[in-house]
């Protein structure tokens, strides 16, 4: 076998990987109806994009790159209060403010990656979560720029593509957000079925052999790390954007502490386990405390140990059986 | 077929009436959306609140001017984006008439602008910064703006004839406010006044307490956020602050009624100014506390369950004057309305929609083995001094 078969292989692989599978599709087809089943679910499912999309960020790096972190909500707030006072002061233009809140927090990511890049995994959790508690301090004390406690007021978007006013109803905000989060979803997964994503896997699973391939490390986190800190700053800027009102809570840990757990329900390195983490933990949300809303932490307690002791390998399998079945008919109805 | 059709007839009546009674029905509702932090770390706040507006729904019955009451509770973590996401799901699809609650500042004001689009009543009853009313012309407060306490508070401090004053308040928008409204007056009284500011989260106040002792300033004021007085008060303690002559002083949200009496002694002699003490003299507050404690054993009404209980008073009055109706004529109903509350003589302010109430010193004393704030000195109808002088 000759070095030439691999890489043609190789690129046989990437090829396979980046054809679009049935059951993705059904997924955005399902998003995208959602718009017009739940018509009054609306500003649920907008949430739920955003967090989404802020998944699909720690995904990039956690289930790619196998960075862990453990203050990503620090590129959250920093896209959030970025697009809202770019809002405020300069332009209500909301998709200019989208390309302001990511730049804003990809400058970030960047100006901050040299600190995970050094130590283990523990070390970069710390450093991860310390920064988003300077972030957070930070935007407590600066109170004539930020609002401080009060949160950042007065914001007034103008309409998205100068064309969709923001209705009370929700419908142009989820219609938005999911758009975003498709264009950034497609960017993401072409980069994840590049070579250089096929390299950050090799990063992840063992940086000593990949170093010794010949893939450049400490760029190869610094990039990513980058991208990843942008869509968080989408998500961020979303979210501002959406709700015309940021607050201190953007920076909060219980928003990384979160996100880490909608990866774990949702399973991390296939991009859709963000999305899906998602949609599950913030229905389950939902519905429990519309139920009990004094317990409902016990129950989603009760059942993120029953999910992480057992039942996800059941769960995963289901979903996996059920894709595999779209896929098989899929097949059929195309041959 | 004529037996099928006319039981199809019939189904389809059935069904027809079934749709327009429900429809009156739900005409004959009203609805109030109350949105509270019932988890996370101010789920004491939600927890008070929502006990208070059930037990007023419980006293005057569940229907107002001839419509049954429905109050629909909601959990918004203390998030001001969760908070904002959830009143408009209650505007828009429970069509709610009113929204109440709101435990702090950020989540209030995340939801003000909302208010003024959907022309829907919000009355506040917990967050206690001055501008929230300003934000939009439908929000009412029933709990308490902090100037109300902290103004005439540095008055009658410097009329005691105390002269220097440190002030240690939580480095956020409300302790600020206390920390400017006090100091302000204090010294327009004719003393002198030193400010500390010390983090919100997690405070560790010896290093603070030292600067204290070695200053001996004749009275200390704390502002810290309710549940964290129990943390100052051990340290101070710790520090031998409590024999070093001077006094401790505060807004009531140090001794707050819910965690009063697990602080112990320590806390005795400790004087505050506040709008409510659950240990108020009146017949109102007497049923109001027997009637709390009897729904939710082993709770104590705070200033934030009769926060709830007014608001809920203000809605039902104010809805019995518009027969049911919400919207700009419910705001009205509800404007320069006054009443006894369970705090004493209340009423609302009908420019700035903001609460006019009786700000009382109080000093906790043990009655009958438990720890309370004894009211010893009324100032009357005092208004927002900050929205007064404009």
């Amino acid at each position: 076998m000759s070095t030439d078969s691999i890489e043609a292989r190789v690129q046989r692989s990437l090829y396979g990987a980046r054809r679009w599978h049935p059951a993705e599709i059904a997924f955005w087809v399902l998003a995208l109806a959602a718009f017009f089943l739940l018509p009054r679910q609306l500003l649920i499912l907008n949430e739920i994009a955003i967090l989404g999309l802020f998944a699909l960020s720690l995904d990039l790096i956690l289930g790619y790159a196998g960075i862990v972190s453990l203050g990503h909500a620090a590129f959250f707030g920093f896209g959030a209060y970025a697009a809202g006072l770019f809002a405020k002061h300069a332009s209500a233009d909301p998709v200019t403010g989208l390309a302001v809140g990511m730049s804003a927090a990809g400058l970030l990511g960047l100006l901050t990656s040299p600190l995970i890049l050094r130590g283990s995994d523990l070390t970069r959790l710390m450093v991860t979560l310390g920064v988003a508690l300077i972030l957070g301090e930070l935007a407590n004390s600066l109170g004539g720029i930020t609002g401080g406690a009060d949160g950042l007021q007065g914001i007034m978007m103008g309409p998205v593509l100068g064309l969709f006013e923001f209705d009370i109803f929700g419908k142009v905000a989820y219609l938005y957000s999911l758009a975003v989060l498709f264009v950034l979803f497609v960017l993401a997964r072409r980069i994840v079925g590049s070579p250089f994503g096929l390299s950050l896997r090799a990063i992840r699973d063992n940086p000593l052999r990949a170093s010794a391939s010949g893939v450049p490390l400490h760029w190869r986190l610094v990039a990513v790390y980058t991208l990843a800190a942008a869509y968080a700053g989408a998500a961020g800027a979303l979210l501002a954007q959406t709700t015309q009102f940021v607050s201190l809570d953007v920076l909060a840990f219980h928003r990384s502490a979160d996100l880490m757990l909608v990866l774990i329900v949702g399973g991390a390195g296939y991009l859709y386990g963000g999305l899906i983490g998602a949609v599950a933990f913030k229905l389950l949300q939902d519905v429990i405390a519309s139920f009990t809303p004094q317990y409902w932490m016990f129950w989603i307690g009760l059942f993120l140990v029953l999910f992480v002791l057992g039942g996800r390998e059941l769960i995963h399998g289901g979903i996996k059986a059920v894709v595999g079945r779209v896929a098989r008919l899929g097949r059929r109805a195309s041959t | 077929m004529t037996i099928r059709r006319t039981v199809l007839k019939g189904m389809l009546g059935l069904a027809l009436a079934a749709s327009v009674s429900g429809a009156a029905l739900a005409q004959d509702a009203v609805k109030i959306g109350l949105i509270l932090p019932m988890t996370g770390p101010f789920a004491s706040t939600g927890r008070q609140i929502a006990a208070a507006a059930n037990l007023y729904i419980q006293e005057k019955g569940a229907s107002v001017a001839g419509k049954k009451v429905e109050l629909i509770v909601k959990d918004d973590t203390g998030t001001a984006d969760v908070t904002r996401r959830i009143a408009q799901e209650l505007i828009v699809n429970d069509k709610v008439t009113a929204i109440a609650g709101f435990g702090l500042t950020p989540l209030a004001l995340a939801t003000a602008p909302l208010a003024t689009q959907a022309k829907t009543p919000m009355v506040v009853m917990a967050a206690a910064t001055g501008i929230i009313t300003e934000r939009s012309p439908f929000i009412v407060r029933t709990s308490q703006v902090v100037p109300q306490i902290g103004s005439p508070f540095g008055t009658w401090i410097a009329k005691q004839g105390t002269k220097r004053v440190i002030t240690i308040v939580s480095d956020y928008g409300p302790g600020h406010d206390v920390e400017s409204s006090f100091s302000e007056a204090f010294k327009a009284g004719g003393g002198q006044v030193e400010n500390i500011r010390v983090p919100l989260q997690n405070p560790d106040f010896s290093p603070f307490l030292q600067r204290v002792a070695d200053a001996k300033p004749e009275a200390l004021l704390v502002f810290v956020p309710s549940g964290v007085g129990a943390q100052f008060m051990k340290q101070f303690v710790e520090r031998g602050l409590d024999k070093s002559g001077i006094k401790l002083i505060g807004t009531g949200d140090l001794t707050d009624d819910d965690i009063l009496n697990g602080m112990g002694d320590i806390a005795l002699g400790v004087v505050t100014a506040q709008h409510y003490s659950a240990s108020h003299d009146s017949p109102e507050n007497k049923a109001f506390v027997e009637g709390f404690k009897k729904a939710n054993p082993g709770l104590r009404p705070n200033f934030m369950a009769v926060g709830g209980y007014d608001g809920m008073h203000a809605l039902y009055e104010g809805l019995k004057k518009t027969k049911g109706e919400g919207g700009e004529a419910l705001v009205t109903a509800m404007k320069g309305m006054s009443w006894v509350s369970p705090r004493g003589p209340i009423s609302i302010d009908p420019e700035t929609r903001d609460i006019i109430q009786n700000v009382y010193i109080r000093k906790v004393e043990r009655v009958n083995g438990e720890l309370y704030n004894q009211e010893f000195e009324t100032i009357p109808n005092v208004k927002d001094p900050t929205k007064a002088k404009k």
